[in-house]
């Protein structure tokens, strides 16, 4: 897992670094999706064990998985994805209003 | 339970889903964005005034008790930016009464700007870091709506820049709380500041400060970080561009501080050292950067960072004083920056140009425009008695009894630069005669100048009154420095409060 996060990073920088803006929100993509699955390798993945309270006990039986990353994740997805919709359309709308798909290009706000 | 602390979260977005049922009227949704961040004024007021009265103020959400559930919890630091974005907030939406085309307001600037405060103000109240970053997202989003409203080229353009480096930060920031939660195993900002001590891996703790301090310092437009706010703030809507310039990089500082003197310890040199010299070219680049300029709003864009550079200081130096000096600086740094915004706002309305080269005559036509703009302007280069100079002085005394010699010098110099940029505004825009092809045409005046006049005015007054009873807003800011000394009160309240 280790090393599909670090490579989900690297594609991404790597992504952002481009000149093209739809690689640029490809990038953003992947670096959204690194940072999930960052948290989740962290939160110690624990195979077949969901955290579920048999009935009538009042704590789990034995070591379960955590639940808390997962939330963590979810919520992160839903946030994510909202701002990636957002950010899809903002390059539509910045093509069709600059005409270029080239950051080299859009530099009339730094002089 | 205190349901105060969550009233500055809940007004803005109530006014934000009102605003949005009555999409189509724009009468009702100027009516609900000025009663809206009136009441979260008062109701910031309110809680700045128990927060005084009784120390820390924690709610629990939902009951849960604390290191499980999400606590809102607002001390001093916390109070006093609600009260700012209060202030900032009511101002912005009196200014935007007269500022703002229809076709900005049938978009939808009314209810973004709720969520935006509604976002800020959460960022500053949570105690919880996870929480912490969907309020970030939430001020995000909607400043990003903000500011590509209008939909010109320079500003979609900018909103790339803002958008992409934003996210970028966004991201490290959520790789930083998933690598603090694989160490520790919580969230909870009081019940991570207990546990961190006990750790026994400080490499890896660095590695997760470093991380938030990157994160937070692309937010804060810190150097190296800010090439994102000077390529963006002056492309909006100037009512949008005094909202942002005010209050968002401010929530990055504050996040900054919040994290740094709770959970991580700057008695750590190495962390100390790096939050030392990023304070240093984060002044110095910004005003340099400043000086370069002609053109209005991208000379106050520099000037945000310089500033930035300076809360910073008051944070790394990290002693009590250089503590006080650095709220206090927050305090004065918001109300004045908004308002030289607005001021250029009003100036482009008044001369119909941004561009120094093409205005003049200011002084002539305008002499009580230009009283006003002297005000924040030496405020911020800090000239005494005004605020500016309460927050310097705290500052640069800090640095000599901490004998860090060198950024006294750059403190010096920068502020020295700051009276030379706004001397060239005074001189351009106010004193020199009006250049006989004078710009463009004016925008016709169709609504009441008074309404700029009355937030403008009102905020220079505030400027005025900060700097001449400094006395009670420096044991204001001493007390919220004290708190901010001691994580231990912060720790029992939250952890050993009322459940």
């Amino acid at each position: 897992m280790a090393f599909v996060v670090g490579g989900l990073y690297a594609a991404a920088i790597y992504m952002i670094l481009r000149r093209s803006i739809v690689k640029l929100v490809i990038g953003l993509v992947l670096l959204s999706n690194a940072a999930n699955l960052l948290i989740f390798t962290l939160a110690d993945m624990s195979r077949g064990a969901p955290p579920l309270v048999p009935l009538g006990a009042l704590q789990p039986a034995g070591a379960v998985a955590d639940p808390l990353a997962q939330a963590l994740i979810l919520t992160a997805i839903v946030i994510g994805f909202g701002v990636l919709a957002f950010a899809v359309v903002l390059i539509h709308r910045a093509y069709e209003v600059v005409g270029v798909d080239d950051m080299d290009k859009m530099k009339d706000t730094d002089t | 339970m205190r349901p105060e602390v969550a009233l500055p979260i809940l007004i803005p977005l109530l006014a934000g889903a009102l605003s949005l049922a009555f999409w189509r009227s724009r009468a009702m949704q100027r009516g609900i964005g000025v009663v809206g961040t009136g009441v979260m004024m008062l109701s910031a007021w309110v809680l700045l005034y128990t927060t005084w009265q009784e120390g820390y103020l924690v709610m629990h959400m939902g009951n849960w008790p604390a290191p499980f559930g999400i606590v809102l919890v607002a001390d001093l630091l916390s109070a006093i930016m609600v009260v700012l974005a209060g202030i900032t907030g009511f101002a912005t939406a009196i200014y935007s009464l007269a500022t703002l085309g229809k076709r900005h307001e049938h978009f939808g600037y009314y209810p973004l700007m709720h969520l935006l405060l509604a976002g800020v103000n959460g960022a500053f109240l949570t105690g919880d870091i996870f929480n912490l970053y969907v309020w970030f997202e939430v001020m995000l989003v909607a400043s990003f709506a903000l500011l590509i409203l209008g939909g010109e080229r320079a500003q979609m353009e900018g909103a790339i820049k803002y958008v992409t480096l934003n996210l970028v930060s966004s991201a490290l920031f959520l790789s930083a709380i998933g690598l603090l939660y694989g160490l520790i195993g919580t969230l909870n900002m009081a019940d991570l500041a207990d546990k961190i001590a006990q750790l026994e891996d400080p490499g890896m703790v660095k590695v997760v400060a470093m991380l938030f301090l990157v994160a937070f310092g692309i937010k804060a437009a810190a150097f190296p970080f800010f090439f994102w706010l000077p390529a963006s703030y002056h492309t909006p809507q100037v009512a949008v561009s005094a909202l942002f310039a005010g209050l968002l990089t401010k929530v990055g500082v504050y996040a900054l501080f919040r994290v740094f003197t709770l959970i991580f310890s700057l008695e750590d040199p190495f962390t100390q050292n790096v939050l030392l010299w990023m304070a240093g070219l984060t002044m110095l680049t910004g005003v340099l950067g400043a000086a370069a300029q002609y053109e209005f709003r991208r000379i106050l864009s520099f000037h945000i960072i310089s500033q930035i550079g300076y809360m910073i200081l008051g944070l790394a130096l990290f002693t009590p004083l250089a503590l006080i000096g650095g709220v206090f600086y927050i305090m004065h740094h918001i109300i004045v920056k908004a308002n030289l915004f607005f001021i250029s706002g009003l100036i482009y309305r008044l001369k119909g140009s941004y561009e120094l080269r093409e205005l003049g005559g200011v002084y002539r036509s305008h002499p009580w425009l230009a009283l006003l703009f002297l005000i924040p302007a030496l405020s911020l280069a800090g000239l005494p008695p005004l605020s500016g100079f309460f927050a310097k002085f705290i500052l640069i005394r800090a640095g000599i009894e901490a004998q860090a010699w060198w950024l006294v010098g750059v403190a010096l110099l920068v502020g020295l630069l700051t009276l030379y940029s706004m001397v060239k505004i005074w001189s351009e825009v106010f004193w020199k005669a009006a250049p006989p092809s004078a710009g463009k045409t004016p925008e016709p005046r169709t609504r009441n100048d008074a309404l700029l006049y009355l937030s403008i005015g009102g905020l220079a007054l505030l400027t005025v009154l900060i700097g001449l009873g400094a006395q009670p807003v420096f044991v204001l800011a001493e007390q919220a420095a004290a708190q901010l000394l001691d994580p231990r009160g912060y720790i029992e309240a939250v952890l050993g409060g009322e459940a």
